[in-house]
């Protein structure tokens, strides 16, 4: 059963969120986009950026103004995401992965965790990673082989983590990992807040990779990481849950730098079509590209608005928040892929070459296809909405 | 110490959407408004005094009912509260008019310092700071490029630039400052600053709260009228220096000292 619970006005955006908007794109504009180039370039993280990020409040937007955050709802972090995301992916991804990788201790933390881990994050003094995919582990999340086992008045973590954005400058990692192997396959996990560096914790590797190059990706190893009992999140056997719940409402983050890609693509697209003459005319004039960029705006907008939907449903915490989250993603990360793809072939040989940002917003919006979970398992999770789980 | 930071709404240069009046009036319904980016500089540098020795800022501003929606991203910025003095009757008045109101709204108050921006982006007349010196008696330090109050003395210290380098002025508190760019760039507001700012007051006042006489204010009043007004001309053309650096600069040189430029 399909539920919408919210209504859909043209002006959905209340007077705060459009000034914070405002403020976000302002720096975004005037701070970010001139850093852009030389961060996937260097393929260096940005700490400059998230330096900025923190000094404005941007990383203290999804916590709670008791614990020192802004307290801005989902649609209001997502429009920051979307345009920090415009100028920057890599940049966009310091927000999306603070509020990933904190979502555990939100959804599941108890007052005392949150009172003792949301002031430095809200702050951005402390960077947070989500530890939840390893080698062998990717969309089969319950296959995770990560050991934590109980010693005394803590657990011992004993395990690989990989593809962990920010897993090597985060100082407050949720980590995932099994409790009890003979539990059945979704009661297997638990959820550990590791704050790091700690004995036995080390960095092995950074990806290569072929977008969001500024953004580190890690390879994190634990041998006998101790952590304390008190840093367990939610209780044993609930790791899996806390998982799910956790991507239900990180995925319309992603969804937002999705869309922000795909607007700057095409902001620059249109630009060009604009001032580029060939045979005596504006190239925009020609009615292939323009068929294009008409396209390009018409798929965005869609994808937006069924992101704001998405947010608000999510807010409104109804039955159907996996669905609308999955949805919103799916939607907005093809839609980045296809304007990306587009943008550079209105840019023509200029668009395949870094001296536009095109070829590296293209490269930038393949990874909103694959992480927080492939477009395969977002169209896994829709359809299990729409048809019930298998029988099994 | 408290500051009073003037500040005036004005058409968004980046909007670009600036249109004149059949009266040769800025029609203010035409283009989003944003605070004048002097006035930023102006309330940077309060900002700071603030913040090294304590104290309050008060915004002031004389505008349309509107003004108090430019007037939250000052708030933003980390000004206290905000004053603004709106009425029907100001619409059209000349500088002698706006300086006369915005000097009763600040006879209310009791303040160190006074600071302004170098001039508007609309009307660009840049007296209207002078004028409120003269008509409530304050000593005026245009052209500020660093301001250095001391309560204990109660002085304040103002380096002014000038053609060949700069001035050290100083005078007693209260004391009215015009203030340049060279104080400082603005801060971008952060966040909590701009949740905050929701809270913060801005009161309104009429003419008849300031106690001022209506009669000799406003458009009907203005001392002065625009009869006419010209685009300026448009830019020649361009002429395009290729070569080495060295081989451009001469050029450049060369073109500029022909028209006695340099």
């Amino acid at each position: 059963m399909v539920t919408v619970t919210t209504r859909n006005p043209a002006d959905r955006l209340t007077e705060e969120q459009i000034l914070l908007r405002d403020t976000v794109r302002q720096l975004a504009v005037e701070r970010i986009a001139p850093r852009a180039a030389e961060i996937d370039r260097t393929s260096e993280f940005p700490e400059d950026i998230r330096q900025l990020l923190a000094q404005q409040d941007v990383l203290g937007l999804p916590f709670p103004v008791e614990f020192g955050g802004v307290g801005g709802d989902l649609l209001t972090v997502c429009l920051a995401i979307e345009e920090i995301a415009k100028a920057c992916a890599t940049s966009s991804l310091i927000l999306i992965v603070q509020v990933l990788g904190s979502l555990p201790l939100t959804l599941a933390g108890t007052p005392e965790q949150q009172a003792r881990f949301f002031p430095a994050l809200a702050s951005g003094r402390t960077l947070a990673a989500f530890g939840l995919t390893e080698p062998e582990a990717g969309s089969d999340v319950a296959a995770a082989r990560t050991r934590a086992v109980r010693d005394g008045d803590g657990y011992v973590l004993n395990g690989t983590k990989r593809f962990i954005t920010n897993g090597s400058v985060a100082g407050l990692i949720t980590v995932f990992a099994v409790t009890d192997p003979e539990a059945p396959r979704h009661r297997r996990l638990s959820c550990f807040a590791v704050e790091v560096p700690t004995p036995g914790f080390r960095v092995e590797r950074l990806e290569h990779k072929l977008g969001i190059r500024g953004s580190p990706t890690a390879e994190l190893a634990f041998e006998d990481v101790r952590v304390p009992a008190a840093n367990r999140i939610g209780a044993e056997g609930d790791g899996f849950s806390i998982a799910m719940a956790t991507l239900d409402r990180s995925r319309p983050g992603v969804a937002a730098q999705a869309v922000g890609i795909a607007q700057g693509a095409l902001d620059t697209a249109v630009a060009y079509a604009r001032d580029r003459r060939q045979f005596n005319q504006r190239i925009g004039d020609f009615q292939m590209v323009a068929a294009m960029l008409a396209d390009m705006d018409s798929q965005i907008e869609a994808a937006r608005q069924l992101l704001y939907t998405a947010c608000a449903e999510i807010e409104a915490g109804g039955p159907d928040i996996g669905r609308w989250s999955a949805m919103c993603k799916l939607v907005a990360g093809d839609t980045a892929m296809r304007v990306t793809t587009d943008a550079v072939q209105v840019l023509g040989g200029y668009g395949y070459i870094d001296e536009f940002p095109v070829e590296r917003m293209m490269r930038d919006a393949k990874i909103t296809q694959i992480y927080e979970g492939t477009q395969q398992v977002q169209r896994l999770v829709i359809a299990r909405a729409l048809l019930g789980r298998p029988a099994s | 110490m408290h500051i009073v930071v003037l500040t005036k709404p004005v058409p968004d240069p980046a909007a670009a959407a600036e249109r004149l009046g059949p009266d040769h009036r800025l029609d203010r319904a035409a283009s989003p408004a944003v605070v004048n980016a002097n006035d930023e500089y102006a309330l940077e540098a309060a900002l700071k005094l603030v913040e090294a020795s304590g104290g309050e800022i008060t915004l002031l501003t004389m505008a349309p009912a509107g003004g108090a929606d430019t007037m939250r991203k000052a708030l933003a910025m980390g000004a206290t509260r905000g004053i603004q003095v709106t009425d029907p009757v100001l619409a059209g008045s000349d500088v002698r008019s706006t300086a006369a109101v915005l000097a009763a709204a600040l006879g209310e108050l009791t303040f160190d310092l006074v600071l302004a921006g170098a001039d508007t982006s609309d009307g660009g007349g840049g007296v209207v700071p002078a004028g409120i010196a003269a008509l409530l008696r304050l000593p005026y330090l245009s052209n500020a490029a660093r301001i250095e109050p001391d309560a204990g003395s109660g002085r304040v210290k103002v380096r002014r630039i000038t053609p060949t380098g700069y001035d050290v002025l100083e005078a007693p508190m209260p004391a009215l400052i015009v203030c340049t760019q060279a104080l400082g760039e603005p801060r971008y507001p952060s966040l909590k600053g701009i949740m905050a700012a929701r809270s913060k007051e801005i009161a309104a006042r009429a003419l008849a709260d300031l106690g001022s006489d209506p009669s000799g204010l406003g458009g009907a009043a203005s001392t002065t009228t625009v009869l006419e007004t010209r685009r300026p001309p448009a830019r020649g053309a361009t002429t395009v220096v290729r070569g080495t650096p060295g081989e451009g600069a001469a050029a450049i040189v060369n073109f500029l000292a022909t028209r006695r430029i340099i």
